[in-house]
């Protein structure tokens, strides 16, 4: 199994640390993986990639992701800035920050979770902003099939401690139980 | 909480770091006295988590904020005078604000330890990596390191204070990772325990000298000329005392961890290869890919990665790059007027031997996939069949467009 | 000369590389290891001694070192080693040392 994934966010989302939460996790589960950020002149609201590699053995290459096989998006709204089919090019499975299914042609499959109503139920917020990478990391686990949920908050608890862990935790597990086709 | 590993009853721990937070660990097992650092751009974290674990009580070393890289290796290299086990950390133009203290720690022989998260130098204005930062330093008397990987970046750091400090060198380190690609992609590594560093790393002995109160000397006092350049033998010996102490030390770590890169260079899949493909740093393990891959297709290649620029590994260089039918040197960093700067050292010892092309590729962080790779020796192998002028040092440069902005 | 690359094979301990590399790259302050600087003196410092208040600042001042100052007494001046700088003189405050051209 390899596998390559690309997360689009907002600079302040939290996409790289969901990325790493993600690697961690499927370490946990005995795999090898590499979480990249790619980093620009970081700003805050600007779209951020991060890249996830997921393999079975041990990765060499270092290189960005240009044909992924899953596609995380964590805020609907990039989905309307930037031609995605443009940007990576192959059929993919998405998975959307949003509260209702995206209407979008060319994806192989297409999943939602409403990740930032689940955030701010869980007072997941941080100047401002519901923070949802645990929640997207968490469905992208179950929908890409790279750790288990139990593995996820493994993974979370190595990232955040006390009640921030807390409420990460009942973040991811509520939405791993709503991510939707 | 965390998967244990063990190796000959060594326990292991297997964490997802990044490359700024495994050098960091390795620090702390090796267990520094003094650390010293500009905190602020072109830093990494590196020098951010051991302020951390010297704040937590984690690390018991002295930590000295200043002013400057300039003068954080000055503190250094005070320290390192007075016995302590020390550490920097500092990338691209920081780096270059170091150049005058580089050569005083070198031609003080203070087993000092940096790590170079290798970045562009501006302008324009570039975060991201090439080679031509930690390259300029090449010729200061440091030995140079390049890690493919976050763990190597891990194990490159422990080891180099044991071969700093071993009797036979008694020279300064630079660790050099690849700024981002390492330096903050996570990875799975495995982190041996401080019972088995502490056994295989000792304290640092009293050498070269120590300063310390009531023994009055001074370091380097100006003498006759011929005294400088006896200063300088020693050193030249030292660097080549150190090829094998690089190589026995890299051997021996293999005991607590398993690990084991090949000392001086990592051969690849060299032994029947007709060509030979060298370079340094983390994009060797995309062009280990890119090679799997041709050897698929039936071509024999193979890469010669070079570990340690310094000293560098002249018989290796020989002995595969002689027995192949050319070599491809890609590099990260370019001597403007010449070549690339590890293509210009691999064709001056090859000269006569075998025909070397360089490829010049990847400055300023400029991407470089492993299909990049499998083209650029696809069409080195083509030019060689067909006998076009590959006869000595060819650059050729790999440009790409645009980028996604 | 002799060119000496091939003692490499015989020092691969180093042991004693980095005993030379000590002893050329460490000095020690040591008395008259530039020789004889009273040779090089033009001008002699002359100390009156009922003029002396035994403050000492010529002795802190002297860059060569080359005033003694002891039991805080009367400082002593070895002329073996004195430059003929006239620091000294310029720093008493009591002028209590003078100059005097001493000659080749």
């Amino acid at each position: 199994m390899y596998r390559e994934y690309i997360i689009l966010s907002r600079g302040g989302q939290g996409g790289v640390t969901a990325s790493r939460i993600l690697a961690s996790a499927a370490t946990y589960e005995g795999r090898w993986a590499q979480a990249i950020p790619e980093f620009g002149a970081e700003r805050r609201g600007a779209i951020v990639r991060s890249y996830l590699r997921v393999s079975d053995g041990i990765i060499k290459r270092h290189s960005k992701i240009y044909r992924a096989d899953g596609l995380s998006i964590f805020s609907s709204k990039i989905l309307s800035l930037i031609d995605i089919k443009r940007e990576i090019p192959n059929d993919l499975t998405l998975i959307v920050n949003s509260p209702y299914k995206p209407d979008l042609e060319g994806f192989k499959e297409i999943y939602y979770v409403d990740a930032t109503s689940i955030a701010l139920k869980h007072d997941l917020v941080l100047a401002g902003w519901p923070i949802v990478n645990t929640a997207m990391a968490s469905a992208m686990a179950k929908v890409f099939n790279i750790a288990s949920i139990d593995n996820i908050v493994k993974a979370i608890e190595e990232y955040f401690s006390g009640e921030i862990a807390i409420k990460n935790i009942s973040a991811a597990m509520e939405a791993w139980d709503m991510v939707a086709r | 909480m965390r998967l244990r590993w063990s190796w000959r009853g060594s326990d292991m721990d297997r964490r997802v770091l990044i490359g700024n937070i495994a050098i960091s660990e390795a620090v702390k097992l090796a267990r520094v006295d003094v650390i010293s650092a500009y905190p602020i751009t072109p830093q990494t974290i590196i020098v951010e988590k051991l302020a951390e674990m010297v704040d937590s009580g984690e690390l018991n070393a002295k930590y000295i904020r200043v002013d400057s890289e300039h003068s954080a290796l000055a503190a250094v290299y005070g320290a390192s005078s007075g016995g302590s086990r020390v550490f920097t950390a500092t990338s691209s133009h920081g780096l270059l604000y170091m150049y005058e203290m580089l050569w005083w720690v070198s031609n003080s022989r203070l087993p000092v330890v940096m790590a170079v998260v290798t970045r562009s130098i501006g302008p324009p204005w570039n975060i991201h990596t090439d080679h031509q930062d930690a390259l300029t330093v090449r010729d200061s008397g440091w030995i140079i390191g390049f890690a493919e990987n976050v763990e190597e970046a891990f194990d490159m750091t422990l080891q180099a204070y044991k071969i700093s400090e071993d009797k036979r060198v008694l020279l300064p380190s630079i660790v050099a990772l690849d700024g981002f690609i390492l330096s903050h992609t996570a990875e799975p590594i495995d982190i041996p325990s401080q019972e088995d560093i502490d056994r295989w790393l000792p304290p640092r002995e009293p050498l070269p000298f120590v300063m310390k109160p009531g023994e009055g000397f001074a370091v380097g006092n100006l003498g006759p000329d011929e005294v400088t350049m006896e200063l300088r033998w020693y050193i030249w010996r030292a660097m080549e005392r150190a090829k094998r102490v690089i190589n026995e030390v890299d051997y021996e770590y293999k005991d607590i961890t398993g690990r084991s890169y090949g000392g001086l260079t990592e051969r690849y899949r060299v032994e029947d290869a007709d060509y030979i493909v060298m370079g340094m740093g983390s994009w060797c393990g995309d062009i280990k890919e890119a090679i799997d891959m041709l050897r698929d297709e039936g071509y024999r290649v193979g890469l010669l990665r070079i570990r340690y620029i310094r000293p560098l590994p002249i018989q290796d260089i020989i002995k595969y790059g002689s027995r192949s039918k050319a070599v491809l040197v890609i590099d990260r960093a370019v001597s403007m007027g010449y070549g690339g700067v590890l293509a210009g050292e691999v064709a001056s010892i090859l000269r006569g031997r075998t025909p070397v092309k360089g490829v010049v590729a990847g400055l300023g962080g400029v991407d470089m996939r492993s299909e990049d790779f499998i083209d650029i020796i696809k069409r080195f192998i083509e030019e060689y069949e067909l006998d076009l002028d590959i006869n000595w040092l060819n650059t050729y440069w790999i440009m790409k467009d645009g980028g996604r902005g | 000369m002799e060119a000496r690359y091939k003692i490499l094979d015989i020092d691969l301990e180093g042991i004693e590389d980095i005993r030379r590399f000590r002893e050329k790259l460490l000095s020690r302050p040591d008395k008259g290891s530039a020789g004889k600087t009273g040779t090089w003196r033009l001008y002699k410092p002359i100390l009156y001694i009922d003029k002396c208040t035994r403050c000492g600042l010529c002795w802190l001042y002297c860059p060569d070192n080359v005033i003694s100052w002891r039991q805080r007494e009367i400082p002593e001046i070895d002329m073996e080693f004195c430059k003929g700088c006239g620091i000294c003189g310029d720093v008493c405050p009591v002028d209590a040392i003078e100059m005097v051209l001493e000659g080749e």
